[in-house]
C-alpha cells in the first residue's frame, strides 16, 4: 500500500514542480495574508506578537484550501482520476498518498509563513521542539481532512464555496489547539501547549483512518 | 395515479400518541421547573435552565450519533432508508444544538458574567459540531444525483458523529481550561425535587425528539418516493417516445414556436 501511496506523492510533487503553482502563486499569497492581518491589527508589534499565532494557524487553513482545491484539480481536469483508479492503485493508497503530498506542501508553506512571521512581529520562539511537533501533527490533521474534503466538494458545480463550509468547521479544534501551542511555544500565552497536543493527535488519527476508510466510495464517483 | 394509494401524510397512531404526551408533559415540566422545584444555593433561579439545556445537548449529541450511524449503514448498504435516518436526524440535531447554545448563553450570564466564554472548550466545539452540521445540510441542499449526494454527506456525518466524544469528554481531558462544572448527575449532587424534574425534562425532551424525528422522517421519504417517482416518469415518457416513433408533442410544439 506505501509503495503506490509513494508513487502518486511522488506524481502530485513532480507535477507541482513543474507548474510551479505552489511556489509562484500560493506561497506569495501566504506572505499576502500575514501583511494583511499586520495592516488589518495595528502597527504594534505587540499586538502581533501576541496574536501571531492564532494568524500562523488561520493563515495556513486559507492556504491549505487553495492547495486542497489545487490537489483535486490535478486528478479531476481531463478525468486524471478514472486512469489512476484503472492502474490499480487502491483508493485507500491513492488516499494516502494524497495526503502525504498535500501535507508536504503544506510544510513547506508553513516554514515559509514561520520565518516570515518571526521576522516581520519580531517574536522569539522559547521552546522550539513544541513548534515542531504541534506543526507536524496539525499539518496531518489539516492534510488528511482537506484531501477528503476536497474529494467531497469536487464535481458538484459548488467547490468553492461548499469546500470552506465543510472545511473549516472540521479544523476548528485542531485550530484552537495548534494556536494554543504556538502561543506556549512563543512564550505569549500561560497554557500548558505540550497538553493540547493530544486533542491535536486524536483529530489527525480519526481524520486520517475516516479518510482511509471512506475514499472509496467517494472517488468512484468524482 | 399510483401515488392515491401511498401514504401522503405523516401522522400516525404513534405520533399522535406523542403529540398528546408533549401536549401534557411540557406544561407538566413548566410547572415543575417554575414553582414546585427550589432555587439553587449558588446559581440561583439560572439553575432552571438546566432543566431543558442539558436534555437538549443530550439528545442533540443522540440526533447527530444516529446521523453518523445512518450514515455508515447508508455506505454499507446503499439503502435509501438509513440515507433519510440520517438526513432527518440531523436537521433535528441543528435545531437542538442551536438551542443548547442558546440556553448555555443565557445560563452563562448571570452564572459566568458572561454570554460567550471563548476559552471554555465544550461551549467551543459545541458551536464546532453545529456548524459541521450547517455544512452536512448545506452539502445535502446541493443539486446533484441522489445517490452521489448522500454518498457524500455519509461521510461527512460520520466525522461530525465521531468529534462528538471530542466535544463530551473535552471537560474532563482538559479541565484546567473550561468554566464548565463537572456533570451534577453522576456526581449525585442533585436535591430529588431537581432530580425529578431533569428527569421529567429528560422525557418530554425526549419524546419531542422523537416526535419530530418520525414526522421529519415521513416528509423525507415522502419527497425520496416523489423524486424516484419523477424519474420513472421521465424514463417512462422517453420509452413512450421511442414506442411512438421519437414524436414528442414537447418537441412539436417548440418547433412549431420556432
Amino acid at each position: 500500500m506505501f509503495r503506490d501511496a509513494w508513487l502518486v506523492t511522488k506524481k502530485d510533487l513532480l507535477i507541482e514542480l513543474r507548474s510551479r503553482i505552489l511556489i509562484n502563486q500560493i506561497a506569495p499569497y501566504t506572505l499576502l495574508i500575514l501583511v494583511l492581518f499586520g495592516f488589518a491589527l495595528d502597527a504594534d508589534t505587540e499586538t502581533l506578537r501576541d496574536t501571531g499565532p492564532g494568524l500562523f494557524w488561520v493563515s495556513t487553513l486559507l492556504v491549505a484550501i487553495l492547495a486542497i482545491q489545487r490537489s483535486v484539480d490535478v486528478e479531476t481536469s481531463d478525468s486524471a482520476i478514472d486512469r489512476l483508479m484503472l492502474s490499480g492503485i487502491s483508493p485507500t493508497s491513492i488516499y494516502v498518498g494524497k495526503t502525504i503530498g498535500l501535507y508536504l506542501q503544506l510544510i513547506v508553506l508553513e516554514a515559509l509563513l514561520f520565518t516570515v512571521m518571526v521576522v516581520l512581529f519580531d517574536m522569539s520562539v522559547v521552546d522550539y521542539p513544541l513548534v515542531i511537533v504541534s506543526a507536524v501533527v496539525t499539518t496531518l490533521a489539516i492534510s488528511s481532512s482537506g484531501t477528503l474534503y476536497g474529494v467531497i466538494a469536487s464535481g458538484l458545480g459548488v467547490r468553492e464555496t461548499l469546500l470552506p463550509v465543510l472545511f473549516l468547521p472540521v479544523l476548528a479544534p485542531a485550530v484552537i489547539g495548534a494556536t494554543r501551542a504556538f502561543g506556549d511555544a512563543f512564550g505569549r500565552v500561560n497554557a500548558d501547549g505540550w497538553a493540547w497536543l493530544g486533542l491535536l493527535s486524536v483529530i489527525a488519527i480519526v481524520y486520517t483512518l475516516v479518510g482511509m476508510l471512506t475514499y472509496g466510495n467517494i472517488i468512484e464517483d468524482t | 395515479m399510483q401515488r392515491t394509494e401511498k401514504q401522503e401524510f405523516t401522522t400516525s397512531r404513534g405520533t399522535r400518541f406523542m403529540g398528546i404526551s408533549l401536549l401534557l408533559g411540557i406544561p407538566t415540566l413548566l410547572i415543575f421547573s417554575f414553582l414546585l422545584s427550589p432555587a439553587d444555593d449558588n446559581m440561583d433561579d439560572a439553575v432552571r435552565l438546566i432543566y431543558v439545556h442539558v436534555p437538549m445537548a443530550i439528545f442533540a449529541y443522540v440526533a447527530i450519533i444516529t446521523t453518523g450511524i445512518g450514515s455508515v449503514f447508508y455506505l454499507w448498504k446503499k439503502s435509501r432508508w438509513w440515507d433519510t435516518v440520517a438526513h432527518a436526524s440531523a436537521e433535528i440535531g441543528l435545531i437542538l444544538c442551536g438551542l443548547v447554545l442558546v440556553t448555555g448563553s443565557i445560563w452563562g450570564r448571570p452564572t459566568w458574567n458572561t454570554w460567550w466564554e471563548w476559552g471554555d472548550v465544550r461551549l467551543v466545539t459545541t458551536l464546532v459540531l453545529f456548524l459541521m452540521i450547517l455544512g452536512y445540510l448545506a452539502l445535502r441542499q446541493v443539486p446533484a444525483n441522489p445517490d452521489l449526494r448522500a454518498k457524500r454527506a455519509s461521510v461527512v456525518g460520520i466525522i461530525a458523529a465521531v468529534n462528538i466524544p471530542i466535544v463530551n469528554r473535552s471537560v474532563e481531558w482538559w479541565e484546567n481550561n473550561t468554566l464548565h462544572q463537572k456533570s451534577s448527575l453522576t456526581d449525585g449532587k442533585l436535591e430529588n425535587l431537581t432530580l425529578f424534574t431533569l428527569f421529567l425534562g429528560f422525557i418530554v425532551v425526549g419524546i419531542s425528539f422523537l416526535w419530530l424525528m418520525t414526522h421529519r422522517f415521513r416528509v423525507g421519504w415522502l419527497a425520496t418516493e416523489i423524486e424516484a417517482d419523477g424519474i420513472t416518469g421521465v424514463i417512462q415518457e422517453r420509452l413512450n417516445e421511442g414506442n411512438s416513433g421519437g414524436e414528442n408533442p414537447n418537441y412539436q410544439q417548440k418547433d412549431e414556436v420556432q
